[in-house]
């Protein structure tokens, strides 16, 4: 079937399979920045927003999300023109493996934007959905915390 | 005699380091933080097909009989192996040096299946769809056999055999005994164990229970393979190990080495479990035979039910103790469930002594004695810590216990006891892996200021004894000190190549693996050290079996240390070639040169390195400025540490909170500070959570009952303790730079120290681990008896 979604803000129309995940969709279409972690929402790592609120992509239907706005890493910052969460990341010592780091920065990002100064409990709460194995969180709050002392 | 630079001083302590000692940004991480880098499964070919599992469903079972007739009539399926199609070739999964000191007991698909989860066959079909649906048509019939699932039965007269069949064993001629389901067995004795606990004024003796833990690296095991146009068999893994699953790949597939190529991209995490070589012959194997690119991706769920656990340990320790504290007499006697397969079986066994003894050294009777078991349950394997997080559980709360019955200070009982600088332990010759260990001498040890800086920032002395309470919670600070190793001695080998390019910039192509460590980062900060440059000038490569040399792998603490030396006697070469064309430009002698911020001083002017490497290859007695290094090394310095715990308990409903978490470590010159914290960081949340929330839950026929994360509890940031990390910098003469490695110690602690800390709030004393909510109120209940 066909569907159209708007990624990064670019209309686009895709050929899916009815029951393909959100997830699969994305992967198959080039955004390889969207990570299967677990495939039952436990870990944020296919996490991209949607009309700007992060999501599991994993748990979502295409099919179901048709003409929905979707941003994903692609659609966040380059690597001329990083945002300042996935710099303030970087600098921060906040990315090992960097498996679930595009997801956690969707989600630092939705934060920032609705809470632009927000408390270390705060950061804690928007990235919780996310597990991480490589850092124990402890620099990604603190490059969390760092972004928003830039905007 | 050499001229002086910004870096001679390589084996001493200097304070001139320019790029070694700094946090720089780590190399790959705005590539990662963009989405841009790529793992194995963004890796694609045209005409890719994919690979489905099929699992046996029971712990212990005999294949009777396998149709996989309606299985291949579905349209899209290209083909089906399992035992009866591909050849039985015994091997091991773990990726360890040759001849691998593990057990050959495995066979890529065996008619016989040893635990749920045990591998029946494979399919290849177009989509990963129609590969899931064929597997679900295969038609197995079994004889289901009496299963194990009591490690502590295993050797029982009468319990059910896992490994009978003939011809299995070690190459290295470990001892081996699968009638009585042993996999591995090690005895060694220092002194006379049972004369020096006579001799002593005290003795104890208590059994700890450590669990299984899933590693959960997020990106799950994947293995892409494809021919090249050549032919030769192209295989892109989620490996820490290229060249052991290279030569693995090859023993399986039955071609030569050169036939096969091993790529690793980057790598989502692996803290073991990527150790080990168990999918990629299964994609090697279909692409062999069908010429299609294959692609196998586990899904979470296969990670935990087929994948590789940490070896769950029983260990009862014993200990003879004087009056004044000296520990005069102290055994491990450990049984260790490997699961149904043995891989590193002998030597995560063998690192619950020998890298757990030595910290208390001075004790002149001492034993390991150690077996390890077959069960009907998942397969362990390398996990972080490697057995001594298994032996510093009872070995720290074995500490707390002597000191409290003393009336002593912990921290003094290991400030006596413990091993220091210019000491040895007869353990680390006695007691190697697969072999004997390596005599060595202490040349560098932080564990007094790691134990003094710790106690301080936890406020020790004000929180120890004192039970404080708020209604229902008590708090309680408990501490564990311990100890890893570098590299494994005499048998880890790593090697590194660099060529520099006209711009000054240099290509370092290394076989150590980055897995999300960061060791691309410290090993070029390490040559950018060492050739006045910065680390954006050093271009770094892992690994690739075709480009870059051999190194063991990502295991073992050894990247540091032992690659980070290859790469360090590299760029050395390097920057003595660059040496010796300077002088030729300048025709001064080369002990007059000085080499600064990517230049050669000499009397009179200076020469760019972009000007000393066009000289060399474009002007005059023409060469490309290149070397290679290797390195092996004779000693395994340890890393040291003292981790503190400070934990809340609510004595009506037995939840356990952990409040602050202090970390301090020794790893000789942090090469990189942010990195060093991230890894004590990502160690210790890892440790805690495995001591608290993670845990295994099998159903009375040996399934795993909660094979996903929203039941296999990882701590998420909302759980995080206030976590302090202190590096306290001390320098190892034999390591780059003054260096050891980090990557493992930090993992040992959690589970030691939070025990003690609840002992200290609430008396109670914890023999198995995990400490649920539910298990520290039924000891409260116990305890109120």
């Amino acid at each position: 079937m066909k569907i159209e979604l708007v990624i990064n803000q670019t209309k686009k129309n895709l050929e899916i399979q009815p029951g393909e995940t959100l997830l699969e969709t994305l992967r198959a279409n080039g955004y390889t920045g969207v990570k299967y972690g677990c495939g039952s929402g436990d870990c944020g790592a296919c996490m991209v927003l949607m009309n700007d609120e992060p999501v599991n992509s994993c748990q979502i239907l295409t099919a179901s999300v048709a003409g929905e706005s979707i941003t994903t890493i692609e659609g966040v910052g380059t690597m001329d023109k990083p945002h300042p969460v996935q710099e303030e990341l970087v600098k921060a010592g906040a990315i090992q493996c960097g498996y679930c780091t595009p997801g956690i920065v969707l989600s630092a990002v939705a934060l920032l934007n609705r809470n632009p100064h927000p408390t270390d409990e705060e950061i804690k709460k928007a990235i919780d959905s996310h597990l991480c194995r490589c850092t124990g969180y402890v620099k990604i709050i603190e490059g969390i915390k760092n972004a928003s002392e830039r905007l | 005699m050499l001229p002086k630079g910004c870096n001679m001083e390589s084996k001493k302590p200097t304070t001139d380091l320019k790029t070694v000692g700094f946090s720089v940004n780590k190399i790959d991480a705005l590539s990662l933080s963009t989405g841009r880098a790529q793992f194995t499964d963004d890796f694609s070919a045209p005409n890719t097909a994919h690979i489905k599992l099929l699992y046996s469903p029971h712990a212990h079972a005999k294949i009777k009989s396998l149709d996989t007739s309606e299985a291949l009539k579905i349209p899209g399926v290209i083909d089906i192996i399992h035992h009866g199609n591909v050849p039985a070739i015994l091997h091991t999964t773990a990726g360890q040096g040759y001849p691998e000191p593990s057990p050959y007991d495995t066979l890529m698909f065996d008619s016989t299946m040893r635990f749920v989860g045990d591998r029946v066959a494979a399919v290849l079909a177009e989509t990963p769809e129609i590969a899931e649906a064929a597997v679900s048509k295969i038609k197995v019939e079994y004889e289901i056999l009496p299963a194990l699932l009591d490690f502590e039965k295993a050797t029982d007269d009468d319990a059910p055999k896992i490994h009978p069949e003939k011809g299995k064993g070690y190459l290295i001629g470990a001892p081996y005994f699968p009638e009585k389901n042993i996999a591995a067995k090690i005895l060694i004795d220092v002194g006379n164990l049972e004369q020096g606990l006579k001799e002593s004024d005290f003795t104890f003796t208590e059994t700890f229970y450590s669990h299984y833990g899933s590693h959960s690296a997020l990106e799950p095991h994947a293995a892409f393979s494809y021919l090249d146009e050549r032919n030769r068999l192209i295989i892109v893994s989620t490996t820490q190990v290229p060249f052991h699953t290279r030569r693995i790949c090859s023993h399986l597939l039955q071609i030569p080495i050169r036939q096969i190529r091993v790529i690793k991209p980057r790598i989502g995490g692996g803290f073991g479990a990527k150790q080990e070589v168990f999918i990629d012959y299964i994609a090697g194997m279909f692409t062999l035979r069908t010429g299609r690119p294959a692609k196998l991706v586990l899904t979470r769920e296969e990670v935990f039910v087929s994948s590789r656990t940490r070896h769950p340990m029983r260990v009862t320790v014993q200990a003879g103790v004087q009056k004044d504290g000296t520990i005069h007499a102290i055994a491990l006697n450990a049984l260790m469930n490997t699961g149904a397969y043995g891989a590193h079986a002998l030597t995560v066994l063998s690192n619950a002594g020998s890298k757990v003894l030595p910290l208390i050294n001075k004790a002149p009777h001492q034993r390991f004695n150690g077996t390890t078991v077959y069960t009907n349950l998942p397969v362990a394997g390398a996990y972080r810590g490697y057995g001594a997080t298994q032996g510093y559980f009872p070995l720290g709360q074995m500490m707390d216990i002597i000191a409290r019955k003393l009336g002593i200070d912990v921290l003094d009982l290991y400030r006596k006891n413990a091993i220091r600088n210019g000491e040895t332990s007869p353990i680390f010759e006695k007691l190697g892996e697969g072999k004997e260990g390596v005599e060595q001498i202490i040349e560098s040890c932080g564990l007094d200021e790691c134990i003094d800086r710790g106690a301080r920032e936890i406020g020790w002395s004000g929180k120890r004894n004192k039970k404080i309470r708020n209604g229902a919670k008590v708090r309680g600070v408990g501490m564990a000190c311990m100890m890893q190793g570098s590299s494994i001695p005499r048998v880890d080998m790593g090697a590194a190549y660099m060529k520099m390019n006209e711009d000054g910039s240099f290509n370092l192509q290394i076989g150590a693996t980055d897995i999300g460590t960061g060791s691309d980062t410290i090993l070029g900060q390490i040559a950018a050290e060492t050739l006045c440059v910065g680390i954006d000038d050093i271009l770094v490569t892992s690994s690739d079996t075709d480009f870059t040399p051999f190194d063991v792998g990502a295991y073992a603490s050894s990247t540091t240390y032992l690659s980070g030396e290859a790469v360090r006697k590299c760029a050395e070469k390097i920057r003595l070639q660059i040496l010796g064309v300077a002088a030729e430009m300048s025709r001064m002698p080369v002990e007059s040169l000085t080499m600064k911020e990517k230049m050669v001083f000499y009397k009179g002017g200076k020469l760019s390195f972009e000007e000393i490497c066009h000289y060399a290859m474009y002007t005059a007695n023409q060469f490309q400025i290149q070397a290679s290094e290797s390195h092996f090394t004779t000693a395994s310095p340890p890393p040291f540490a003292a981790h503190f715990a400070e934990v809340e308990i609510d004595i009506e409903t037995g939840d356990i909170r952990v409040v602050k978490y202090v970390a301090a470590a020794d790893c000789g010159q942090p090469i990189n500070p942010k990195l060093v914290e991230g890894q004590i960081e990502g160690a210790v949340v890892n440790g805690i959570s495995w001591t608290l929330t993670e845990e295994f839950l099998f159903n009375e026929k040996g399934k795993l009952t909660n094979p996903n994360f929203g039941r296999y509890k990882l701590y998420s940031a909302a759980d995080l303790p206030d976590i302090k990390t202190i590096v306290v910098p001390t320098w190892e003469p034999t390591g780059p730079y003054g260096a050891k490695s980090v990557a493992e110690i930090g993992i040992n602690g959690p589970a030691p120290a939070i025990a003690n800390a609840i002992f200290d709030a609430i008396g109670v004393r914890l023999h198995s681990l995990p400490f649920t909510a539910e298990k520290v109120f039924q000891a409260l209940k116990e305890s109120a008896r």
